[in-house]
Order: structure tokens, then sequence, then C-alpha cells
């Protein structure tokens, strides 16, 4: 009789459980399409230049050859400098929300940089065209070639259009989950080790110092970690304020090339096959970066956090 | 180094205040520093693009090259279908393999699904334009609007996943137990019960992931491509708001450069309008 009852519902039931399997394959497998999609559309790419491709810098359709370093260089360059802007910015903001506000004023802040975060990147960069270059073109950059000039790194001609341009744009869009992922790890911290430290006479500053950020360490590494990975794939805000020039130049005055801005520059008009190949291998190489990045982070984060690195986008 | 010393020590004691006060004002000015591109994005938006926001606009096609006037008009049209067509992709899929982690699955291969769909979060989004672009648009020899639609849907499925397991995982235990107790075949207690009572999450999450999707450009540069026209066939290229505002902004033209402001700002009003409804949504739920 049992058997009977249950019997009636366990056609439809078991269809359903593999439908809701056969979904979460697809996802599985999307990771597999999208790497062998790319590796298909490189293939002419990686069979003319080989390895090669990766440290080639010249980049000239006309003559039909192609090297990815500028773009590597490139990507790198403002990746970093994002980083170096972003992650002292963001830890700080996120030890504010968790060891000093008030408590009515930290759901306000965190709202604030969750809208941030979804400022779409045109929107980034269209700010950055109009606003943000000519700003600095007519006074940050002329102050620093001015105060640091004798760095080769503030020598140069000053365009607006950057590589300090896209590490500035870069930081602004990263800050979001570097700050609510370190967030997630301050919290994350037991009360009892700052009470220690209160115990014993600690200053608050000295209470963040010794008991706070020494066991956070890890898991904000994994929080920068993370902002890198978004950092490599950011494309439309770093296109519009980057300059587009694939060279490599100790100036952070001068413009540059990422790998996704040529991408998205590029891939239109590509007229060769070999072109258009290479702009795949360019992604491809992208893609690997940006996995190798990520999976780095969700690893350094998953004894710190648990599940909860996926949540915050 | 010296034994500490257990004897109070005035000058000490004020230069370890002193240095305490100054990293508290400094914590604090880094939060400010971090929230002020939101105020400036949105004072430039609002102060060169609302001036531009008239009946044409919201009515119009884009005027040729070199004619003053004209609107987005199919862009906006064009964002909304695109979206449309990404939910018909992103959703099913995505509440599917929700439904699959939260209720089904065993712990080891849930960890490796999870792990997937955070790795595919990270995947750059013009990446998915270059994929869909040799799926649908080398084979059917155009750029169209479904490509753009599947490029949108598919960066949705792992957001979508991960909420709707999210909030699934909340729904009491004991809801499963009473209904398969009274006899109620498990894909029923499923989609009547725990659905059911989860549905206002996953809309949030699904809300989410929409308003993440329609800012994005990169994937749509070389599946949707953008029209200057009405699109009366899917199979054709299709204009959307993000693609119009960037081909705008990169233009030499001033008059395009201001209509590149007010598209912005709309599109801005549409993500953040759909991002503060559903935060006014589900205050409560999540009030620390």
């Amino acid at each position: 009789m049992i058997q009977n009852a249950a019997g009636s519902g366990r056609l439809p039931d078991s269809a359903f459980k593999w439908l809701a399997m056969a979904a979460t394959l697809t996802i599985v497998a999307l990771i597999g399409l999208v790497g062998w999609e790319l590796y298909s559309g490189a293939r002419l790419a990686i069979a003319r230049f080989g390895p090669g491709f990766l440290i080639h810098s010249r980049w000239n359709p006309v003559t039909d050859e192609y090297g990815a370093l500028p773009f590597i260089f490139g990507t790198f360059v403002s990746s970093i400098l994002g980083l170096l802007f972003a992650v002292p910015l963001g830890v700080a903001t996120a030890l504010f929300l968790t060891e000093l506000a008030p408590y009515r004023i930290r759901q306000p802040i965190v709202t604030v940089i969750e809208m941030l975060a979804a400022v779409p990147s045109v929107i980034f960069g269209l700010w950055g065209i109009f606003v943000l270059i000519p700003w600095l073109r007519n006074h940050l950059f002329v102050w620093l070639k001015h105060s640091l000039g004798f760095l080769p790194l503030f020598q140069g001609p000053i365009y607006g259009v950057s590589m300090l341009a896209a590490g500035i744009i870069v930081a602004i869009m990263i800050l979001p989950i570097v700050t609510s992922v370190s967030r997630e790890i301050l919290r994350s911290v037991p009360d009892l080790q700052r009470e220690a430290a209160y115990g014993l006479g600690a200053t608050r500053w000295e209470v963040i110092r010794i008991a706070v950020l020494s066991y956070a360490g890890r898991g904000i590494f994994g929080a920068a970690i993370l902002g890198l990975g978004r950092a490599l794939g950011e494309t439309m805000a770093v296109t519009m304020v980057i300059g587009n020039r694939p060279q490599i130049s100790a100036s952070l005055f001068a413009p540059g090339y990422t790998l996704a801005s040529v991408i998205a520059n590029e891939f239109a008009e590509a007229t060769s096959d070999l072109y258009l190949n290479s702009l795949f291998e360019m992604g491809l190489v992208l893609l690997a970066l940006t996995l190798i990045v990520n999976m780095l982070a969700q690893l350094m984060l998953r004894g710190v956090l648990g599940g909860a690195s996926g949540k915050v986008n | 180094m010296t034994r500490p010393s257990f004897q109070l020590n005035p000058a000490r004691d004020r230069w370890r205040r002193a240095i305490n006060r100054a990293i508290t004002v400094l914590l604090f000015l880094c939060a400010v520093l971090v929230m002020t591109p939101l105020f400036l994005v949105i004072y430039f938006l609002v102060s060169r693009g609302a001036s531009s926001l008239d009946w044409n606009f919201f009515t119009q096609l884009p005027k040729p090259t070199g004619e003053l006037g004209g609107g987005m008009a199919n862009a906006i049209v064009g964002s909304l279908t695109l979206l449309a067509m990404a939910a018909v992709i992103g959703v099913p899929l995505g509440v599917l393999g929700g439904i699959y982690l939260a209720e089904y699955g065993v712990a080891r291969l849930n960890g490796y699904v999870r792990f997937a769909a955070d790795v595919l979060n990270g995947v750059p989004s013009i990446v998915w334009g270059m994929v869909v672009y040799l799926m649908l648009v080398v084979p059917f020899k155009t750029f169209s609007a479904y490509a753009g639609g599947v490029a949108l849907g598919l960066m949705m499925i792992p957001l979508v996943m991960r909420t709707t397991e999210e909030v699934l995982v909340l729904v009491p235990q004991s809801y499963r137990e009473a209904a398969l107790a009274l006899g109620i075949a498990r894909w029923k207690v499923i989609t009547k019960i725990v659905l059911k009572t989860a549905l206002k999450g996953i809309v949030t999450g699904v809300l989410i992931a929409l308003a993440r999707v329609a800012g994005e450009t990169a994937p749509l540069l070389f599946t949707a491509l953008g029209n200057n026209f009405w699109n009366h066939n899917l199979r054709e290229p299709i204009a959307a708001l993000p693609l119009q505002i960037f081909s705008y902004a990169i233009s030499p033209y001033d008059d395009w450069h201001r209509q590149a402001w007010a598209g912005a700002l709309v599109l801005m009003a549409i993500i953040l309008a759909i991002n503060l409804s559903v935060r006014a949504l589900t205050r409560g739920r999540n009030s620390r």
C-alpha cells in the first residue's frame, strides 16, 4: 500500500530531479564551452605564433604581425595601479564600518557602496572621458609632474588619457567588492580577540592593529586577489580612458592598451582571419588569467568566509 | 627588547591617544572618499543629462550624423527586449540549478558546482561576447538580438543560481517534512511549498541579476551590435542603451555627447530604481 502511494508520484519526481540536475550540469559545462570556443576561435593564431605570441610586442594588422605583450603589460599595470588605490581605501572603509562607525550610519554607508557597485562600466567611462580626464590633465597630472617629475613614472607629455587614469577608474570600480569582502572578513573576527586586547589596555587603533588585522590578514589578501580578478577583465570604462595605444612605457602619463579593450575596439573591424584569431587568443589569455586569479581568491576565502564570498557581487 | 614596564608613562599615553585619534579621523576620511565617486557620478549625470530629457528623447530614433535632435527610443525598447530574452534563458536555468543545490545535491558535488558558479561569475563580460559570437553570430552569418539576449542570459545564470540556493536553504526544514509526511510527492513539495515560501527572495535575486546585466556593454558589442532604427526582427541587430551611450560618448559631436549623458541618466535611474526598490522590499530580512 505504502509502496503504491509513493509510486504514483515517482515518475514526475525523478523527472524533476533530472531536470534540476541537468540545469546544474549546464553551469559546469559552460566553463568548458567558454574555454573550448575561445580555443577554437584562436587556433590559427596559436599555430602560427606559438608561445611567442605572449612575448612579442609588435601589433600591426597591416603586415599581419601580432604580439600580445603590450596588452598583457597594460592589463597588469592598470590592474595593479587599481589595487594600489583600492585595497588600502577599501580595507580602511571596512575597518571604519566594523570597528568605529556608530550603528546608525553603518547601513547607509553600506547601501551607498552597494549602489557604487551597481553603476555600469560604460557610465564610469562616460564620466571618465568628460569629467575625470580633463581634471587629471589640467590639475593632478600637472601637479604630479611638477613635484614628482624626477621619477620616470611621471615624465613625458600629458595627454590625459593614460595608464594612471585607467588605474584610477579601475580602483573606483573594484572598491565596492574589496570593501564588502573585507567587511565580511572583519566581521568574522571573533569578539573575544578584541575584548582580550581591550582588556590589556589597548587603544582602539592598537586593538585593530594587534587583534583584528593580524587575525584577518589572509582573508584581506583574498579580498585583494578577488579585486584583481575583477580588475583584469574590466573593459568598457578602461577602454574609454586608457588611450588605446599598444606601447610599453615607463611613464604613467603615457597611453596604454589592455587585453579586454583591444578586443572591444578591434574585434568588429578585424579584417583578416589571422587578426581575428589573434584577438581570440587575447581573449583566451584574459580568460586564463582571470580564472587562475579567481580560483586563487576563492581558495583563500573559502576557509575564512564559508560560502559567503559568492554573495558579494 | 625591554621588559614591559607597568608604571604609567603619561607622555607615552598621550602619544598613543593622539595616534588613536589620528587613525580614527583617517579611517573616517577614507570612508568618505570611497563614497565620493557615486555622488560625483550622479551629480554629473543629473547636471549634464537632465536638460536633454524631453519628449523627443523617449519617442524618436537617433538622427543621422550632423543633424541635431533625435532620441533613443529604439535603444530603450531594445534594452528591454534584450533583458526579456536574457530572463527567459537565465531565470529557468538559474532557478533549477539553485533548486538542485538546495534540495537534492550531495555535499561534495555541491561544493564543486558552487565553485564553478563563482568562477563563471568572474569570467570577464567581453569574453561572453566572444563566445556567443562564435556560437550564434558566425553560424547564422548575422549579428542579432538573439545573440545579445543569449550573452546576457548566460551571464545571469550563476547569479540567479546562487541567490536561489541561498533563499531556499532559509526555508524551514519542518515545512518539507510536514508536506512529505502527508504523502505529497517531492517535486510538488518543492514547487508548491518550498518555492512559494521563498518566492520573494527568488524574485529579488532575479531583479538584482537583471539590474546587473542591464548596464553591460561589452557582451553586446559583437552580438547585438546596435542599430540606428527600430528592430522588427530578432534575427537582426538591435539597439541597446549601453551601446548607444558608448558610441555617442566616443563620437566627436557635441550633440551626441549631450545625448550620451541623457541616456546614461536614464540607464542609471532604471538600475538604481530596481536596486532601491528591491532593498525596500527585503528590508527587515537582512537587517544587520
